[in-house]
Order: structure tokens, then sequence, then C-alpha cells
């Protein structure tokens, strides 16, 4: 069975702390670091789970954005996915949902797996979109909000789902797509072999830049390491360009992409009149009795 | 033609609040561009549905009553529904922020090759001039926190329709229509739309738990952030919650951390909160949190960092540390109150 797994490379909007905060108030995204957006590693486990049980099982990670990205899918092959493929073009450049899932979609029939697993929203933009509408670009179905893979055999799958009010327990054939919630198991740690199996892993791009320096270096160590990527081919991950998966231009990216952001406005907290108050004994007294006098408190 | 309709979602044959919500709120936005507001509910067992629908503003109610359609099944009720739209050409289409709006429209709107935005905040109708000069007349203007809360996007989609947009529970207000209406009602063939294809998940055990706990309707909600430092720390919250007759809140960040159940989560992917009074413990203040909460009648907060963002939206700050806060408002009140 093939598993491919969705994912992205987020900024940590969670932790927005003090030296992500411009002056005026609003946020620097470039401080920002940039993670695995946490609900996917909840899917990379998922997958990871049906390969214990089915030792032939081949996870492929993949992950759409810029050269950068391709840390998280190092980090997915420390983990112990398979492989990685890296979708990357200025032609995806501004995509929204509509845009990204469509260049998934192609990527996916390409990839031809039996079973997608993502996350169920990234943090970003918190819009749990991308997953059904890849579902829908490939005619596949969908199983949301998965808690547990309960059962797989690679025709079937049985999933439980958490829902607000309480738990579903579906079944569904395959192939189809799975999003995962937080609420699932977290990720394992890094495995120590597959770590220092794939410590040098590297996509096309990132092969080219060393490539280029090595050129412009001429140092013997540059070469010696290219050669050393160049003899061990499971280092190079898969990049993938628009030209690579096909499919038509106009559907790509910002030109793909029905929604268009009309106005970004930074947030800058607005002073509004707040009375201050201190801890003692007086001021907290002094704040029950006048809740009291407005009736706030009965 | 090119109406506003509102995907109105149902559990055992009754209209779900955050349906009634965007009800009223598309009768506002119908109002305001002259068309007329189209619910549409799928299920089995909605005789008699559309009087409620009609008392919150629908001028038409369109019924697809097929044992197929409940319970809720992914791909039957979004063939129906692009089926539908495909047809009537909708200019508008909300759907409620819900786990299943949020399963449901993402796939109609993929399937109809139009934008979708998720969680808005507010809708509001508007003009846009695009970069090359282009004018476009009355869109919707989809507005929501992004980026965790630290920005506010307007998003529009200027040339596919629907413009879709999906809002969450409790953010826009539910009201009946001061002049209801009887409207019209419409029967859909679901055959007409379902194949055998779209049955390829099935449930097989589900059990609905009512949600238990319920911060929507308390009058006063005491909150706590990542700064309570600890799930054992929230028992303090709980204490004064419970003097004061109120439930206990959290933000994102400490329900990520595990300190409280997200049934309690306040904010843009949480629930909404209007309550009397709002005390928000350990709570630095990002938009993502006061989306849910800003309309509280009145907001203390309780942090030891004086500068922390939710002081600006504070009717009292209190600088201090919770441990010794809370306690002191718990003996004052009992003093008080006695």
């Amino acid at each position: 069975m093939k598993i491919a797994v969705l994912a992205k490379q987020v900024p940590d909007t969670r932790n927005v702390g003090k030296d992500a905060m411009k002056d005026d108030g609003t946020v620097n995204r470039a401080a920002l670091p940039a993670i695995f957006n946490p609900e996917d590693l909840h899917a990379l486990e998922a997958a990871l789970r049906l390969k214990e049980q089915t030792p032939e099982t081949e996870i492929v990670l993949l992950t759409m954005g810029p050269v950068r990205a391709a840390d998280i899918l190092r980090e997915g092959l420390f983990r112990g996915a398979d492989g990685g493929v890296l979708l990357t073009d200025r032609k995806f450049a501004g995509a929204d949902t509509l845009a990204t899932s469509y260049a998934i979609a192609r990527a996916m029939e390409k990839l031809n797996p039996d079973l997608i697993i993502a996350g169920r929203q990234a943090i970003d933009g918190d819009t749990a979109q991308v997953g059904p509408q890849v579902a829908e670009k490939l005619g596949m179905a969908q199983i949301t909000y998965a808690e547990e893979i309960v059962a797989c055999n690679g025709a079937e799958i049985t999933v439980k789902r958490r829902l607000e009010h309480g738990v579903e327990t579906v079944k569904g054939r395959l192939p189809l797509l799975v999003t995962v919630n937080a609420s699932a198991p977290s990720c394992r740690p890094r495995n120590i072999r597959q770590t220092l199996k794939f410590k040098h892993a590297k996509t096309k791009s990132e092969i080219k830049a060393l490539e280029e320096q090595a050129e412009k270096s001429q140092a013997a160590e540059d070469q010696e390491y290219l050669d050393f990527l160049h003899s061990r081919p499971f280092l190079n991950f898969s990049e993938w360009s628009a030209d690579d998966i096909g499919g038509e231009e106009t559907r790509f990216g910002l030109k793909g992409s029905p929604t268009k952001v009309k106005k970004i406005e930074n947030v800058v907290f607005t002073a509004k009149e707040s009375k201050r108050l201190s801890d003692s004994d007086a001021d907290i007294e002094a704040l029950v009795a006048e809740l009291a006098a407005n009736h706030t408190l009965g | 033609m090119n109406n506003i309709f509102v995907y109105c979602e149902t559990e055992k044959a009754k209209i779900a609040d955050v349906s009634l919500e965007l009800l009223t709120k598309g009768r506002e936005l119908a109002q305001r561009l002259g068309c007329k507001l189209e619910a549409l509910v799928l299920g089995s067992g909605l005789d008699g549905v559309e009087k409620e629908l009609y008392e919150y503003g629908a001028d038409t109610v369109h019924v697809a009553d097929d044992a197929r359609l409940s319970p809720y099944l992914t791909l039957p009720h979004s063939a129906v529904v692009a089926g539908v739209f495909g047809e009537e050409r909708p200019q508008i289409a909300l759907f409620g922020a819900s786990p299943l709006g949020r399963d449901l429209a993402p796939r109609v709107s993929s399937s109809l090759e139009s934008g979708l935005t998720a969680d808005c905040t507010s809708l509001e109708i508007g003009d846009h001039r695009d970069t090359k000069g282009k004018e476009y007349k009355d869109l919707l203007m989809q507005i929501r926190p992004a980026f965790g809360g630290n920005i506010i996007a307007t998003i529009i989609n200027p040339d596919c329709r629907p413009q879709m947009a999906t809002v969450r529970e409790g953010v826009m207000r539910k009201e009946k229509s001061a002049a209801p209406k009887t409207g019209e009602l419409k029967r859909i063939d679901a055959s007409k739309y379902l194949r055998d294809e779209d049955f390829v998940v099935s449930i097989i055990d589900r059990h609905i738990e009512e949600r238990k706990i319920n911060i929507k309707s308390a009058p006063v909600i005491v909150a706590g952030g990542y700064g309570v430092g600890s799930k054992e720390n929230f028992a303090l919250l709980f204490e004064l919650a419970d003097v004061l007759g109120g439930e206990v809140g959290a933000s994102r960040a400490a329900v990520d951390a595990g300190f409280a159940e997200h049934a309690r989560q306040v904010g843009q992917t949480g629930v909404t909160v209007r309550p009397k009074l709002y005390i928000a413990c350990g709570i630095s203040g990002q938009v993502q949190h006061t989306a849910g909460m800003q309309e509280s009648a009145m907001i203390i907060s309780i942090n030891s960092d004086p500068d922390a963002p939710i002081t600006r939206i504070a009717d009292y700050a209190i600088t201090g540390d919770l441990s010794t806060v809370i306690p002191k408002i718990i003996r004052h009140y009992k003093a008080h109150s006695k």
C-alpha cells in the first residue's frame, strides 16, 4: 500500500513572542520560526502506525512551498517516512486553497497513492479546506476529523472520527483521503537510524545551489560533498515543478485562485479607556463593590 | 435567480442555531442587495421544517427529504448541494463553520470551482476596483482574522459565483424577522443528483454526546490562557466561576497545551461568547481570542504583564498574580454578598 501524507511548513503563529512584534504593535512575520504544521505531524503518525501493521507500506510525504520547505520533508524522513516530494514552482505562488488543491491533486495523480492522509488544517490559515478539495478534485471520498485509523487492509479503511457532539466510526473503500485531528496520537520523535541516513537528503534545487557554490569556491571539500550526495541516490528527494505535474497553467497560483485578498489590516491593539488596578485588597474590594453596584454581579 | 442561499444544518430534523444565525445575516444582506433569501435543507423526516425558516426570513425553502440524506455523509450532501447551486446559480452561499459545514463547503466549492472563505467574523457588501481598474459592484466582503489572529483580512471573490463563506456558531446574531411571511416551498428530488459512488463511505457506529460544557449561555465566564501555567492551576478558575455562577473558558493556547477541554475554547476557532462579565486570566489577548469575547458587556483582565494586549480591551486591568488576585476576589465577593 502506498500512503501519501500531505504536510505544510507554517510560521509558528501560536506563540508570538515579544521578539516577533514590531514597534507599531504588528507582527513581524519574518521573525516567526517555520515549523511542521502540527496536525500534519499527527497525520504522519497515523501513516507510521499503518506501516507498523503492514511493513510493506510505503509512506511518501508531500509538501508544496518554497525550497526551504524541504526542511519538513527531512523532518518527516527522520521520523520514519520513506520518501519526500517537494512541489515547488513560482507558478504556484499566491495560491488560495482551491489553486493549492489543484496542484496537489495533480501531484497525487502522478504519485497514485491508495490512501492520502493530511492534517485537518494548518495553523497559518485555519481553513481546513485543502484536504476536502484535494479529495474532490481526485473524485475521492473523504473522511475528516480522524482521531484513529482503526483498521486498514489495503482495500477498506475504518476510521474513528471526533465530532463536536461525540464520536463516529465510519468505513470507506480506498482510495480515499483522511484528515487528522489534533486529538489523534502525537507523532513519535526522530528515529536515530533514519536521522543518520537522511541527514544529508537534498532536493534538486538545494543540490543545484551547492553546485553553484562549488563552482564559485573551487574548494575541494565542496566538490567532495557533492560527490558524496551523487553517490547516494536515496539522498535526492523528488522535486516537482508545474511542468512535472502537468495541468492547466491558469489553474495554478494566483491566476487559479478565485479568492483575492482585498485588504490586510495588521492588528494593532487599540487602547480603550481601562481602569488600572493593583492586586491590593483595597483595589479588589472596590472593584467587587463597583460590579455589584452596576449589577454585573448579582 | 442569483439569490443568497443558506445551507441549513439539521440534527434530528431540528435546524441548527448556526443556520438560523446565517439566515438572520442573510436577510440583511438580501435586503441590501435587493435579492431573495433561500434556505436549503437536506435530510429525512423534514415535514414542516420550512415554518421556522420562514420565521427567519427565508423567501424560498428548498427541501431534499430522502432517507439516504440522513445521517449526514459528505458525498451525498455535496452532490445535492452542488447540483442545486449549479441550477439556481446563487450569488452568495453561506454555511455554518461547524464540523459538518467545514467538511461540506470546501467540497462544494471545489466542485463548483468557486472560492470559499472559512470562519468569517463579519460579512458586508461593498464595491471593489482591481489593480487594472476594473470595477465590481456589490461584492461580498468576507472578513476574517488570519495568521493566528495577527492580521484581519478582507477576502473577495470577484469573478466566481457563488461567493461562499462559512461562519462559526455564535458569531452572528439570531433574530426572527420582524415581518415574517410564508414563503415558497420547493421539494428537491435527491435521486436526480445521487449516484451509487456517493455511498462508498458508511457510518457503522455513532454516539451522540450532547455538549456537556456550555459556555455560550453562561452569564459569567472566567477564562484562562497559557499564562495560567498548568491544568492544576485551572482549579482556581473553576473555584471563581463556581462562586460567581459562571463557566470556565480557555484560550486556544491553553487548550493546545492541554490545560482545558476544547469545548471551553473561546475565540475564532472556538466559540464566540457575549457574557455579562468576562474575566481573562493569564490571557495575552491575540485577536484570534478577542474576536470571540470582545462583545462581552464587561471585561476584566488579570495579568502579571501590565502591557499584555488584553489590557487594552479590558474595562478593568488588574496587574498581579492569579494565585493572589483570584482568592481575593472570591473573599471580597463572599463578604459583599452576605
